[in-house]
């Protein structure tokens, strides 16, 4: 597909077009942007994107994830260095985010200063941060004390929550816990009754964006890319007409859509992974040096209501 | 040459009578330190061997040589290591005999076993 190419497919009946969603998957070099407008997907390159005229977004949030503070083996030295960089970048939007969301691995080894080193630099940003752990974030010696003291006030569990914002519920679940041998993530009996009750009272109109560490999907199981019990969770959800899933863990954009449901991962900003199966292990991805900022990046979610597209630009912290 | 296995060291001590000698004299101090030693490798999110049979008394260490922190922990949390950054290793003595299903709390897809067995 051009990336000037875009797709409006017609709605139905109760506005709901649920055919071919996965038709369009534009990458445009350097990003790509979808759209979800009520369950109807639009899909453009992000050139086209930026050109369009888009009615003013009440409000955008946006996503990071994946910082390592902490690491420094090739490809990156300086994770915290790349990290300053994307927040210098969300500095520079033009249109300010209402929050942010970090999907996880925050620190690399839950180390006091890295996490310091982490909170320090997203405070810069100047808006809230709604986190959730990744498996990087509960190493310390209580295994994620240190994460749940810091960023865990008014959870449950290991650090699940909700919340509201202009009329979209979201929710953050914890999928690195209690892993098994030989699994994938999982959220576990009590998170998926928790989930219940926590939609249980919500129109199956409200909007729900769903973020997590680990994708709730799967994406390959033969190196651990996603939750086992995923799906149960996505089943609670199925009633409602947009459902946005972001998480992190594998360090690239990834995407698709099922149903009312929207997948999303977003990049690292410390270091990109390789595409699955498409190198002997899921270790760091050795780029050339100058390479190495096109595979780290932020992503920017637009919410606009009337139209009700939600938009997720992914940007490299390089073109 | 080094003998880290006592398993290997009699095969040697029939083959030598003079290092018989040699090991018959230093027994009783060695009995008491009874030690072999086996290394599993982490590289590439896969531990090797992943499948492993000792003795009791044997101490096994862990290296992790990946460049991304793995963890090693039994089934049945006999023993459980610290996160193991690049270099970082772990040693647990095993003394009694059975089966020890072990995984890394990070990436659980990596598995492995230790069988003790006199
Ligand atoms: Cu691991």
């Amino acid at each position: 597909m051009d990336k000037s190419d875009k797709i409006r497919p017609t709605k139905d009946e109760d506005g709901i077009d649920r055919s071919g969603f996965l038709e369009c998957m534009t990458w445009a070099g350097t990003g790509v942007l979808w759209a979800l407008a009520g369950g109807l997907p639009q899909a453009m390159g992000l050139s086209t994107a930026l050109a369009a005229e888009t009615p003013a977004a009440p409000f955008t949030f946006l996503q990071i994830s994946d910082s390592h503070v902490g690491f420094s083996k090739p490809a990156n030295p300086d994770a915290l260095a790349t990290l300053r960089e994307a927040i210098t970048r969300i500095k520079e939007l033009p249109k300010k985010p209402s929050f942010m969301i970090h999907t996880g691995d925050i620190s690399h080894l839950s180390k006091d200063i890295e996490f310091d080193n982490a909170d320090q630099l997203i405070k810069e940003a100047g808006i809230p941060v709604f986190y959730v752990p990744g498996e990087h974030d509960l190493l310390d010696d209580g295994q994620g004390k240190s994460y749940l003291d810091r960023y865990g006030k008014g959870s449950k569990g290991a650090g699940w929550y909700s919340f509201d914002q202009q009329g979209v519920h979201y929710i953050g679940l914890v999928n690195v816990v209690n892993l098994k041998a030989g699994g994938l993530g999982n959220l576990g009996a009590d998170q998926l009754q928790w989930l219940q009750d926590d939609v249980a009272g919500l129109s199956a109109e409200t909007p729900i964006v769903v973020f997590a560490h680990i994708p709730l999907w799967t994406v390959y199981p033969d190196w651990g890319w996603g939750t086992s019990d995923g799906a149960q969770a996505l089943a609670l959800l199925k009633r409602f007409g947009s459902v946005t899933v972001l998480n992190g863990h594998i360090h690239q954009v990834m995407q698709k859509i099922e149903g009312n449901i929207a997948f999303h991962t977003a990049r690292s900003t410390a270091f990109p992974q390789p595409e699955p199966g498409k190198a002997p292990s899921p270790g760091p991805m050795k780029v050339p040096a100058g390479d190495l900022r096109k595979y780290l990046g932020i992503a920017t979610v637009d919410f606009v209501r009337g139209g009700e597209p939600l938009a997720i630009i992914d940007k490299p912290l390089a073109g | 040459m080094t003998f880290i296995s006592f398993g290997i060291s009699r095969m040697a001590w029939m083959a030598s009578p003079v290092l018989v000698g040699l090991l018959l004299v230093a027994a009783p101090q060695l009995a008491a330190a009874a030690t072999s030693e086996v290394t599993v490798k982490i590289a590439n999110f896969t531990f090797s061997p992943a499948d492993l049979t000792i003795t009791p008394g044997t101490t096994v260490t862990w290296v992790n040589n990946d460049d991304i922190p793995h963890a090693v922990v039994e089934t049945e949390k006999t023993f459980r290591s610290k996160a193991l950054d690049t270099d970082d290793k772990f040693s647990f003595t095993f003394t009694n005999p059975g089966e020890f299903s072990y995984f890394c709390s990070l990436h659980p897809h990596m598995t492995g076993k230790i069988t003790v067995k006199k």
